[in-house]
């Protein structure tokens, strides 16, 4: 047999061994015994000194050749084995990805908080200030300095916890009105401002009424604030809040605090407009109530009602968020379960 | 008020949908409650007439009777008493629905057949305070010429459609069908054929020779009048009559009392007519009721009277509660022959308070509280006279007797233009707003841009240059209003620092799994005094509770907190983790109004982390309560020290696990478990508190943020374990470590507490992982040897120490 047939021979039968080989310890083996120094290649490569110088280089060439046909062979059996050992490997390490994640705690804010939070947020983003007041209030801030003189009928419409004859609860978050007039420096231009904060009146609590609630005070006092004006911020809050497809209707109304007074309606959401039960068949539903704020007030308050004028408005978060989540019972915000609470998660 | 649509058509020429005109007056003058027809839901009532009735064979209350029903005669067997041969009947058809949504079938009863009913009013929707009384016992009777066949509703004037309005307060104006023809007129630009009837003055006698008015105090009654018809029978009103009581929700009477409420209705003018003859003296005066005065009234209830009550007297002799209810003694009767009508304003707020004194809401009340168009008065005297004289076969005597008299109030306004356009931020012109001011039927006179406006009194609610402002706005229409924004102010919206840190600490503690609850802040005085974190005096008292669970304001949230705990433990919710931000109220003997202190507290109890597959359950305890609070605190970055320190005195809290903390030298706040016993008096089981006061915490120095190098150098740490007597706590052992700690050490880290079988009797077992770093180069052990040493020796000297 010529070297050439016994490389050739050496060939086929290495490609063989690899392919047959099915572990990695044995592809190594075959590696080692075949190409090694003491492998039959060498080997028969040491035989080519008998050759004459014309084949010497061919056989050469073909040597080589049959060399990188195993090298290759053998690299390429490797790496198949060792993708079929991660294959394995990675199987075995298989999970159920179905079962539950571990459960993490996150406390959500209250649906109230998270109402006046976003209302808070929308008027900063139009340059108001934020004016917490206090909920012990004087009769003179929460009444007299709102046009509301004792004997005034609309007084019984907001019955009272009275602490001292002087002294309340306050029932609305309206005597930041005065408060904030007296304390704003109209030569820094217009005063705009909201005051979310708790509200009590004296009432017995069931599912519609509560003696605690909620309440937003918004109010603009300036040189050139208009009536448009307060129809175009309260356009913004209740598509805010509601969605920018509603329309907004406004009505005449009626507080000792403004004139003109308006009570602001929004195309229902449940019903768009048809009629329904939550709308009680108008279409309608109320938001929010507002106007024009009465000489008087402003009068009272130090501020010259020929000059300065302007708007103000409250809405009720409990009642937005019972309008808007369908919550049925206002007690619901105040017993505080924790099945209640921890459905108003959405984040986005 | 409940207004007519039918009857607003006799005076208006409306083309509108009854639901279209409520829409209408909802963006324009009033709100609307509802919108209904008295006929919705029912169906298949017709006229029928009974031709004859027999005794039912097989019972003693029940009548068969034959009744055409237009096209044939049918036998219908009927349980009222006082079904009649040859009276015209309201049938209910086999496949009619009557009120309460029933539906009349062809039926058998006690074997005979029926094929319909002959209904009542109360049974086809009319409520039971509004059936006139005397058909309470039986079927209603229609009129003879009703035609058999034929729908009920409009003999009824059930085909009404009723506008139910929701007035507010300075609208009195529209608690009268003037106010509304006036107001519809206007807006859709209509002529009002608005009727007066004219008074027949048919009696020869003179009023004043039969009574006499004398009004001491106008403030009372501003205006008083009075008129006498006499000779009158009193009787069934007309058919008419009753269908605008019943439709406006006021049940027919009498002819003279309907007639009282019938102008009620169209003027909005209350009156009140009394028997002449049972007037106790002919005298008429008005004054205040003496302080429990004894009077009864029309409701046969004896009442006592409070000194601020106005009274109408006969002689001094209280007859009537001023604009609220009349008294028994003069009441009408069906032997009343002669009838004294009054007809006045009263003041509208002694009115109201005595209405809500004795709970006497009436359709007259209300008027006199809203106000009473005073431009009426005598107009609505005088119909009413008339109608009760052609009504009762009576005389109407001559002239009128007037007690008082107020002069009507006409105000005249002066208004810019340009002021109208500057709070409208509309551009309307002169002519716009003074058509607007025609249909209103206010007069004007224009000088430039300058409009001078006289209101009539019958718009009391107008008064100021604002009013005006109003008028126009409404009229014109909101809906016609554009919309804009407010100038901007140089103002930058933001939360003030104070704000921001309110709002971080609710997300801080969101974030570490507490939910944020709100609570009552007005509770028991028990609860608001409990948990307080520095005692007070007393909780704030309200003067006048509405209930026993809310009566003081809270001086600490906890107690709040563990109401809330205590409603869902009760609810099967075990596992409770809540915070709440909020105001405390403390009282401070010299001043007017309490301190409002922010607070935060938490409360914790049950499972941590729910049990589930993959992690074991983890029942809350003192050092969950403490990580949250210690986690919160770190991020509220305060300069001065925080430390915890046993409180074993707190009330309400266990005495060996509650700790009181301090921010450097100030109390802070405190966190523990509470006691046993006062979570049995709350129902609730094993809970851990903390409460903060946030007020110290807001206004607390904070640690300014800097960057701290990271250190390129290697640490080195040594462990140590301590065999320690029980008492010694963790806060002494780390104050040792680190005063001898030297420059290195940089965390003293405590990885293991034991106590218990394998340790001596009273001992416990702490181990610490000291960490040695220099960030200005590579310590070496020798170093750290060193340092530890002295931290060993020093623990060994001060503390019963064996180290492990
Ligand atoms: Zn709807």
């Amino acid at each position: 047999m010529g070297l050439r047939e016994k490389l050739d021979e050496l060939r086929q039968q290495g490609l063989k061994d690899v392919d047959s080989s099915q572990d990695l310890d044995r592809i190594n083996d075959i590696r080692v015994k075949l190409l090694g120094k003491k492998g039959p290649i060498k080997e028969a490569l040491r035989g080519m000194r008998d050759l004459s110088a014309e084949e010497r280089p061919k056989i050469g060439q073909f040597a080589n050749e049959i060399r990188d046909d195993l090298t290759r062979a053998i690299e390429s059996k490797r790496a198949e084995l060792e993708q079929a050992k991660i294959n394995a490997q990675l199987a075995k390490e298989t999970i159920d990805v179905t079962l539950p994640g571990s459960a993490v705690s996150q406390g959500q804010p209250h649906v109230i908080q998270q109402i006046i939070d976003q209302l808070v947020d929308l008027f900063i983003g139009m340059g108001y200030e934020v004016a917490v007041g206090d909920e012990v209030e004087e009769d003179h801030y929460n009444f007299e300095m709102l046009n509301l003189p004792k004997d005034h009928p609309a007084r019984d419409m907001q019955d009272t916890f009275y602490v001292t004859p002087e002294v309340l609860m306050r029932t609305q978050t309206s005597p930041m009105q005065a408060r904030m007039m007296e304390k704003h420096d109209f030569s820094k231009g217009p005063l705009k401002m909201i005051s979310p904060g708790k509200v009590y009146r004296r009432d017995t609590d069931d599912a519609t009424h509560s003696h605690q609630f909620h309440q937003v005070e918004g109010m603009v006092i300036g040189k050139h604030i208009t009536m448009t004006d307060l129809k175009g911020t309260l356009e913004v809050v209740a598509q805010e809040l509601f969605g920018d497809e509603l329309k907004v209707r406004l009505r005449p109304s009626y507080f000792p605090f403004t004139e003109p007074s308006v009570e602001a309606d929004i195309t229902c959401f449940n019903c768009l407009g048809k009629g329904c039960s939550i709308c009680k068949n108008t279409g309608w539903i109320e938001v929010l109530g507002a106007g024009m704020t009465h000489p008087n007030v402003l009068r009272m308050a130090g501020v010259d009602p020929d000059v300065y004028g302007g708007f103000a408005f409250g809405l009720g978060p409990d009642r937005f968020a019972m309008l808007k989540y369908g919550v049925e019972d206002i007690r619901d915000f105040y017993q505080n379960d924790v099945r209640f609470l921890t459905q108003f998660d959405q984040k986005g | 008020m409940k207004v007519s649509y039918q009857w607003l058509q006799e005076y208006l020429d409306i083309d509108v949908k009854p639901a279209d005109l409520a829409e209408k007056i909802a963006r324009t003058s009033v709100d609307i409650n509802d919108v209904y027809s008295p006929s919705d839901g029912l169906k298949k009532l017709v006229v029928g007439y009974v031709e004859s009735t027999t005794p039912h064979p097989d019972s003693d209350h029940l009548t068969l009777c034959q009744v055409n029903t237009g096209e044939d005669t049918v036998q219908i067997v009927c349980g009222a008493p006082n079904v009649v041969a040859g009276k015209k009947v309201i049938v209910a058809l086999p496949g009619a629905r009557i009120g309460n949504n029933i539906k009349i079938k062809r039926s058998k009863m006690r074997g005979e057949l029926s094929e319909g009913m002959l209904c009542a009013l109360q049974e086809i929707g009319f409520s039971e305070n509004i059936a006139p009384k005397a058909y309470d016992e039986g079927i209603w009777f229609l009129p003879d010429d009703a035609k058999p066949g034929e729908s009920v509703f409009p003999y009824l004037g059930m085909d009404d459609t009723i506008i139910d309005t929701d007035i507010t307060p300075n609208r009195g104006d529209m608690f009268s069908m003037l106010g509304n023809v006036n107001d519809i007129a206007a807006f859709y630009d209509l002529k009002s054929h608005f009727k007066v009837q004219k008074v027949n003055e048919n009696s020869s006698q003179l009023t004043s020779d039969l009574v006499a008015v004398n009004i001491a105090d106008t403030q009372l009654a501003p205006t008083y009048k009075m008129r006498v018809i006499q000779d009158i029978q009193v009787k069934e009103s007309p058919l008419w009559l009753q269908i605008r009581l019943w439709n406006a929700g006021i049940r027919p009477i009498s002819n003279v009392v309907d007639v009282t409420n019938y102008i009620l209705l169209k003027y909005g003018q209350p009156l009140h007519s009394f028997d002449y003859a049972k007037l106790p003296a002919k005298q008429i005066g008005v004054r205040f009721a003496k302080h429990e005065e004894p009077f009864v009234t029309l409701d046969e209830d004896e009442r006592q009277l409070d000194s601020q009550d106005i009274v109408v007297t006969a002689g001094d002799k209280p007859v009537a509660l001023a604009g609220t209810m009349g008294g028994l003694e003069t009441a009408i009767s069906n032997d009343t022959t002669s009838v004294a009508l009054e007809a006045a304003i009263f003041d509208p707020i002694l009115v109201r308070k005595q209405a809500r004194r004795h709970d006497l809401h009436s359709e007259s009340s209300t008027r006199f509280e809203r106000g009473v168009n005073p431009e009426t008065v005598e107009t609505a005297l005088n119909e009413a006279a008339q109608m009760i004289a052609e009504l009762g076969g009576g005389a109407v005597t001559k002239g009128i007797v007037t007690g008082s008299e107020r002069d009507l109030i006409t105000p005249t306004i002066v208004l810019s233009l340009s002021r109208i356009n500057h709070v409208l931020g509309t551009t309307l012109y002169v002519e716009e707003v003074v058509d607007i001011f025609d249909r209103l039927g206010f007069t004007t006179a224009i000088d430039g841009e300058q409009i001078t406006v006289t209101v009539p009194a019958r718009r009391w609610d107008v008064n100021i240059e604002a009013d005006l402002l109003e008028e126009i706005a409404r009229i014109y229409g909101y809906d016609n209003l554009p919309s804009t924004l407010p100038e901007q102010s140089s103002n930058i919206g933001a939360l003030t620092e104070r704000q921001q840190l309110i709002r971080t600490s609710r997300h801080v503690l969101e974030g570490l799994g507490l939910n944020q609850a709100i609570s009552y802040s007005l509770t028991t005085t028990e609860k608001a005094t409990q948990f307080q974190v520095e005692p007070h005096s007393n909780p704030m008292q309200l003067d006048y509770p509405m209930s026993q669970d809310h009566v003081a304001a809270r001086m600490s949230l906890i107690s709040g907190l563990l109401t809330d705990v205590a409603y869902n433990v009760a609810r099967k919710q075990k596992d409770v983790q809540l915070y709440e931000q909020g105001r405390i109220f403390v009282t401070h003997p010299d001043q007017k109004r309490p301190e409002e202190q922010e607070h935060l507290a938490g409360v914790l109890t049950g499972e941590l982390l729910t049990d589930n597959w993959h992690q074991t359950e983890h029942h809350v305890d003192f050092y969950d309560a403490k990580g949250i609070v210690e986690r919160y605190l770190t991020n509220m970055a305060l300069q001065q020290k925080i430390s915890f320190v046993a409180n074993h005195e707190r009330k309400e809290m266990h005495p060996g696990r509650t700790a009181d903390i301090y921010i450097g030298e100030t109390l802070a706040g405190f966190i523990g478990q509470i006691h046993p016993q006062v979570a049995k008096d709350y129902k609730i089981p094993e809970t851990y508190v903390f409460e903060l006061n946030l007020e110290l915490i807001l206004a607390a120095a904070k640690k300014s943020r800097h960057y701290q190098l990271i250190s390129k150098y290697p640490a080195i740490s040594r462990d140590i374990a301590l065999l320690l007597d029980e008492g010694t706590t963790n806060d002494e052992i780390l104050a040792a470590i680190n005063k001898k700690g030297g420059a290195h050490l940089v965390n003293v880290h405590l990885f293991d507490v034991y106590e218990g079988a394998h340790l001596p009797a009273n001992k416990k077992s702490l181990a610490y992982t000291l960490t040695y770093q220099d960030s200005q180069g590579t310590l070496t052990e020798d170093q750290v040897n060193e340092s530890f040493d002295k931290v060993v020796d020093y623990l060994t000297d001060q503390f019963n120490v064996e180290i492990r």
